[in-house]
């Protein structure tokens, strides 16, 4: 006599036999979780699911389905990402000036009233191209060429420089703004692809930015950056901000990004294009 | 009425009696992952729950067609090509949550949850008791993750979903949040723990 299946209905689990058994041996389920499995239905395919065809001609389909459904998807809300990417290193670039309000009304607006030009210098801090701030804000710069945004707060002029550096899992990036003497952080943006929640991950957070504002990054008319210790050390001839305990990679990694992100803007910085009134301490 | 009764078990079943991390111990990877803070934790359930029950409807609706030798392949593809379009409508509607979710979205394709509902439930039972078994397990992971994600977080950060919740006088008093709390070890202690409590509550999961 031909037995009977029994499934189990937590983990699929077949069980042969005449009864249910009393307790699943794979997740302990009761007998109750069992249900016959109707092994007598008439066998009425006219195919056989399991040939090769059918499992080629199958999975092709599928695969033709879902990747026209993908590629629907992406073209049709593919306009909406990019302006959202757009809209957002707008938002990332206004971030690194701490007086502004970004949750009040639109940022395109208050993109286009704050920043007043987007330029390339060249490696000698002269101006290449000037190009216009709202439209072609993202146009990457060539080999060789230093993007540079000039933001207008308030009647005073920042120079925004994008930073770009490597964390402990991903990219590191952001935008420091400096004082027109170009030797005082006005404000700084860190953001960050995959640092670790909660450790790494703070230095995107408001706190940790404060730190910066006001610090300078030359001494005696050298770039020397800022450097970035545990709490408790200092430094010698160079401004310090805290790193964050517990991800002593990522905080390096700032400090590292900032070293190499602005030193690449050393001639620009040491000469000052407009003679400012302020003027820092450059030569 | 029985038939009632078995779907408020499916969807009930894994709350607790059934809990995928807790009593399959599916999912520890992400669990251990997102539950830093409580607000990766929640969105991370909410995601897997809708996932895991739209997925479950998928496979469920097509369960006869599919090759027994390829089903593995064929559930995988369904949930890749689900989770590409959530994160791909996150992008273009809420792109800051999408943002926040990065890694996260692409992660619930590996979460062993939905494979195991897919080729346990899904692959047997009719659309809407899928639908329900889903939800239930979704619901079921995202309540062991939020739990953990309050230790971890409260301890750990001193806050609960951002808001400070330890007061600064603490600090200054001395009191220093446990860097432990952070580190991905433990929270599979805390894990181990609410496996503990929950099969000490429920003697049923006890082994003899």
């Amino acid at each position: 006599m031909a037995t009977k299946k029994f499934r189990c209905k937590v983990c699929g689990y077949i069980y042969e036999g005449e009864q249910a058994p009393e307790k699943c041996p794979v997740c302990n389920a009761p007998a109750s979780e069992f249900e016959l499995v109707g092994e007598d239905k008439p066998e009425k395919k006219t195919f056989n699911k399991n040939s090769n065809t059918y499992i080629l001609v199958y999975t092709a389909v599928i695969v033709v389905i879902v990747s026209l459904l993908l590629s629907f998807t992406s073209a049709m809300l593919k306009a909406r990402q990019d302006d959202n990417v757009k809209l957002d290193t707008k938002k990332q670039i206004l971030s690194s000036l701490p007086t502004l309000d970004l949750t009040q009304g639109d940022v395109a607006t208050l993109y286009a009233n704050t920043i007043v030009a987007y330029e390339l210098l060249d490696v000698e801090g002269n101006v290449v191209s000037k190009l216009d701030p709202v439209d072609d804000f993202d146009v990457k710069a060539a080999e060789g060429q230093l993007p540079l945004y000039v933001a207008n707060v308030d009647g005073a002029t920042k120079y925004i420089i994008p930073l770009n550096g490597a964390g402990l899992w991903g990219a590191i990036w952001g935008y420091i703004a400096l004082n027109d003497d170009k030797n005082t952080v006005y404000g700084v943006y860190f953001s960050h692809a995959s640092e670790t929640p909660g450790l790494g991950s703070n230095i995107a957070t408001p706190k940790f930015q404060k730190q910066f504002e006001g610090k300078q990054i030359m001494n005696n008319g050298v770039f020397v950056s800022i450097a970035i210790v545990k709490e408790g050390q200092k430094v010698v001839g160079q401004d310090q901000v805290d790193g964050i305990s517990g991800s002593t990679i990522t905080s390096k990694g700032v400090e590292s990004m900032l070293k190499n992100s602005i030193g690449a803007y050393s001639a620009f910085l040491d000469n000052p294009q407009q003679p400012t009134n302020e003027g820092g301490n450059e030569l | 009425m029985k038939m009632n009764e078995e779907l408020k078990n499916t969807l009930l079943g894994p709350l607790s009696k059934n809990n995928p991390i807790s009593v399959q111990v599916l999912g520890i990877c992400s669990a251990l992952a997102v539950t830093v803070e409580m607000k990766p934790a929640l969105v991370m359930g909410v995601s897997v729950m809708i996932i895991v029950a739209l997925s479950n409807v998928v496979i469920s609706l097509i369960r006869n067609t599919i090759p027994n030798s390829v089903r593995i392949i064929v559930q995988l593809v369904v949930v890749a090509a689900l989770v590409t379009v959530v994160s791909e409508f996150l992008k273009a509607f809420a792109f800051d949550v999408s943002v926040q979710l990065s890694v996260y979205i692409g992660l619930i394709i590996t979460n062993c949850i939905l494979m195991g509902r897919l080729e346990a439930f899904a692959m047997a039972n009719k659309p809407w008791a899928s639908f329900l078994d889903g939800l239930g397990n979704g619901l079921g992971y995202a309540i062991i993750l939020v739990v953990t994600a309050f230790f971890r977080e409260l301890f750990g950060s001193g806050s609960l979903l951002g808001y400070r919740i330890v007061p600064q006088s603490w600090y200054e008093a001395g009191y220093v949040d446990n860097g432990l709390m952070m580190l991905p070890s433990m929270a599979l202690i805390l894990l181990a723990c609410i496996i503990w409590v929950h099969r000490a509550v429920d003697k049923e999961l006890q082994e003899k």
